[in-house]
Order: structure tokens, then sequence, then C-alpha cells
């Protein structure tokens, strides 16, 4: 008997595809998602438009919320440590937290060095914004990614943008030959093995949802059909104006994305999405993207 | 023989790759029009209360039953194992009480317990490589219900007539033989109809 093997680290986020993972700032919340079919949630002290508004560092959330959460739902909790924070993920483990999100979310710890994953036995989920940043999350041993996308702005413009690149990155990988390969991983700054497997199979060796700025249930489709996994979504249920019918429908629409009727049904009445941010608005402090690289 | 894979939510492509490894056809199906002209559904694993909401949300209880009830085997696999019993320990509601077992879900604890291991299992050659997340354990079973396969003595893998059911996801190994042993049921299953 072996617990915290890759396979059963990859295969938990592999029982999480088509699903739809929503942050939740307490106990109320976290129910709200689960009977709205959420597959899994993310226990925050705030969430990433809140992190935004209030400015200075975002730390791990205080185990209280996360306790309090982990109690009342019987679907996963994940919950978020900082880049780089050792610690936080460590303490995370300890009280049992399902899944960790090493995320840009919160202020990173360490402005160089991610926490190496593989002596952990609970998974970790990172971010990407391309192929290199995707292969060297999965080589410190995360066994799930997500788009960076930019979190807590409604706006999906730079999780489309990720989630493109990183597949056309792959489609261009699957096409070269050997010794272009070995350029290819000294470009990407990666393990040659690592993108020997990604030519070889034709996809990344872990599922890849798609994050920041998923507002609408029109947006969490629209990633679906750009071959995101699933979805995660921040700050669009809880800072929309009835969050239970949204939380439904952001999960009605990821599992049925090809059906536009359908989400053209659940969309109707869902009242104000979260007010978005315009990107090119932010100044280069604010953009979350550029954390952990 | 044509496999149905229930594709509202979790590892529908790993099924789907298994049973056309173990020589079947595989299909995702979305909707309950699908069901008709399949041999046999593989309800897969996920999160139980994802796929028991959608299924009563698009009608799938029912047809699934009814599909069931034509004699053409399912088979479920943690989420999917959950799916298929009679009754869920606990206040939960039942979703398609077709199997005469009770489920207790999360059995083995939290992520952190999850692990995998291998497995003697009953009618089936090799041992099986088996991964159990965030598993359910069965720990009721009815007369009419088939033990194959324990872990430290609790049921993991049981079967009642057309229906098959297991704690973990054999559809993360390369191990095809629970897949090919389905695909032995929905051809004995045609075959007898």
């Amino acid at each position: 008997m072996e617990t915290g093997t890759s396979r059963v680290k990859r295969g938990m986020a592999e029982m999480q595809k088509g699903g739809v993972i929503m942050d939740v700032m307490n106990a109320e919340q976290a129910k709200i998602a689960e009977a709205a079919g959420a597959t899994a949630v993310m226990a925050l002290e705030r969430v990433p438009s809140d992190i935004r508004a209030a400015g200075g560092v975002a730390r791990m959330a205080d185990p209280t919320i996360v306790e309090e959460v982990m109690k009342v739902v019987s679907i996963p909790v994940m919950a978020k440590a900082r880049i780089g924070h050792y610690v936080e993920a460590k303490i995370l483990e300890s009280m049992g937290v399902d899944y960790i999100d090493e995320s840009e979310v919160l202020t990173p710890a360490d402005e160089i060095f991610h926490i190496d994953k593989t002596e952990f036995t609970i998974p970790f989920v990172c971010g990407a914004k391309d192929l290199g940043e995707a292969l060297r999350r999965i080589q410190e041993g995360a066994s799930m990614l997500r788009t960076k996308g930019e979190p807590g702005t409604g706006n999906i413009v730079e999780a489309v943008r990720h989630l493109r690149l990183i597949n056309g990155q792959i489609r261009k990988v699957q096409n070269l030959s050997k010794d272009e390969l070995y350029h290819e991983a000294k470009t990407l700054g990666v393990a040659y093995e690592l993108l020997l497997g990604v030519h070889e199979a034709g996809k990344l060796p872990v599922v890849n949802f798609a994050a920041g700025g998923v507002a609408t249930p029109a947006d969490a489709a629209l990633m679906m059909h750009l071959g995101a996994d699933g979805v995660f979504v921040g700050s669009g249920i809880f800072k929309s104006d009835s969050p239970e019918k949204f939380a439904r429908a952001i999960v009605e629409a990821t599992t049925h994305y090809q059906d536009y009727k359908l989400i053209a049904e659940v969309s109707k009445n869902l009242g104000t999405p979260m007010k978005g941010i315009e990107i090119s608005k932010l100044n280069a402090a604010e953009r979350m993207q550029d954390r952990g690289l | 023989m044509k496999i149905g894979v229930l594709a509202l939510q979790g590892a529908v492509a790993e099924h789907m790759r298994s049973i056309e490894a173990a020589g079947g056809q595989a299909v995702a199906v979305k909707t309950v029009d699908q069901l008709s002209g399949l041999d046999g559904l593989i309800i897969p694993g996920g999160e139980s209360t994802t796929i028991g909401k959608l299924m009563r949300k698009y009608s799938f209880i029912e047809a699934i039953q009814q599909f069931s009830a034509q004699g053409k085997p399912l088979f479920g696999t943690c989420a999917g194992l959950i799916v298929l019993a009679e009754r869920i320990a606990g206040d939960e509601e039942a979703h398609l009480k077709l199997m005469d077992i009770t489920v207790a879900r999360n059995a083995f604890g939290r992520q952190r317990e999850s692990f995998e291991t291998d497995l003697e299992v009953a009618g089936i050659e090799d041992r099986v490589r088996a991964v159990f997340i965030r598993a359910p354990l069965i720990t009721e079973v009815g007369l009419s219900v088939q033990v194959l396969s324990t872990y430290n003595k609790e049921i993991v893998t049981a079967r009642q007539g057309n229906l098959l059911a297991c704690s973990y996801h054999p559809e993360l190994t390369d191990d095809f033989q629970l897949h090919a042993y389905f695909l032995q049921m929905a051809k004995e299953a045609a075959a007898g109809t």
C-alpha cells in the first residue's frame, strides 16, 4: 500500500475533470457551492478581487476558515499557499486539506524558488501562462495545472491567451524532430524528458483547468471549448448578485459547454456579474500573472 | 460491444481509453437519448454529489433505471459506485438505487490517505492495480450481491447480476482486466436477450 504516489495525486485531479472549483470564504458559501454542484471548493480569507482592492501582503488563510469549510462539505477542500512558502503548505497538509494551490494570487514568499512539491503526500495545483511554466511546475511536483489568467478582474482575456498559448506550444512540440526538441527544452527552460513526453503524448501529463477571470457561464463554456479540463471560478460567484443561481449556471454551462441553447437558458436573469477590470488599466505591480515564473 | 461512459463530470476519457484497449467501442454519453443502442454503461469516478445533481437535472435517473431493467449492464467506479447504491451511509439521499448495497463515502479519509495497492479480484486472473482516491467502501451487501474483492476485510468490488461496482479507479492504470470483465458481461447480456 502506497500513499502520495504520482498516480494517486494526479488521479485526484482527473476526478475533477469537467467540473467547477469555486472560491469560498466561509462555511455558508461552501455549502452553497456544494449544493450547486461544485466538484471542490477553495477555502480563502478573501477572493482575488478583494485582495486586489485591499492591497498589502496576501497570505495563507486563517486555519479556522479552512477548518470550518472542511467540516461542512463532503467534496474536496483546497487552500492556497504563497509561492515558495514551504511552511504554509506544510501547515495546510497537516490540517488534512485535499489539494494545495501554490498561488500567484497571494503575495509570493520567494521570488526565485517554488515549493518542492514532490515531498508532499497531498497534491498541488499551480498556475501557468505558457508551456515552459507548465512543465517547470510539473517538474517541481505539481499534479494539476491551471491557467494563471488575471485573477480578480472578471476579464477572461488573459486566461484565453494562456490556454491558447499552451495548446499552441504543445502542437508545435508534437511536430519537432529530436534535435529540435533538445533546443526547445533549452529555450523553454525545461527538462528534455518532460518535453519528450509532451511530444509523444500530444498533451500535458496532468490535468489543466482554466482560471483567472471567469465571470459568466459563457466564459466557463468558452474555456472548455478551448480545451480546458475544467474551470476555477474565484471572485465570479460570490461577487455576483445571486451566487446560488450563478454557481448552478456555471456548473451546467461547464458540463454542457457545446449546448448553446442550454447555456442561453441558464444565463437568463442571473443579475449583474462582477464588475470587470480592463487589463491594460493594471500597472505592472498589479499583474498577478507575472509572479512565479 | 458499444459501451457508453456517462460524461457529465469526472474521468470520462480514461474509461473510454480503457474500454477501447479491452476491445470495445466507447461513446461519451451526455444526453439520455444516447442510451439507446448501447450494450452497457459505465458511471465514472468524479464527484458523486456533482454527478448525482446533473443526473437528476437531465433526467438520467429514470433513463438509466430503465436501461438497467432491460438487462443492460452497468459498471460504477468510485463515485459511480456511490451513484449505483441503494443506500448511502449518513442521511444523504441515494441516486440510482439499483444495487442492493450500502456505501460509505470518503471511507478511508481525506486525500492524504488516498493510496494504491494490488488486489485479488474473484473472476480476474492477475492481481489488479487499484488506485483509491478519497474512496468509498461497501459497508453492507444484500443476499444477491457477490463480493469480488476485499481490502483489509472491507468490501471494495462487488457484482449483482448485471451491476458491477468498485471503490477504486481501474481506469487510471494500464490494467484493462476489469474493463474486459465488464465487456464480457455486456456480451453475455446481449446474447441472452
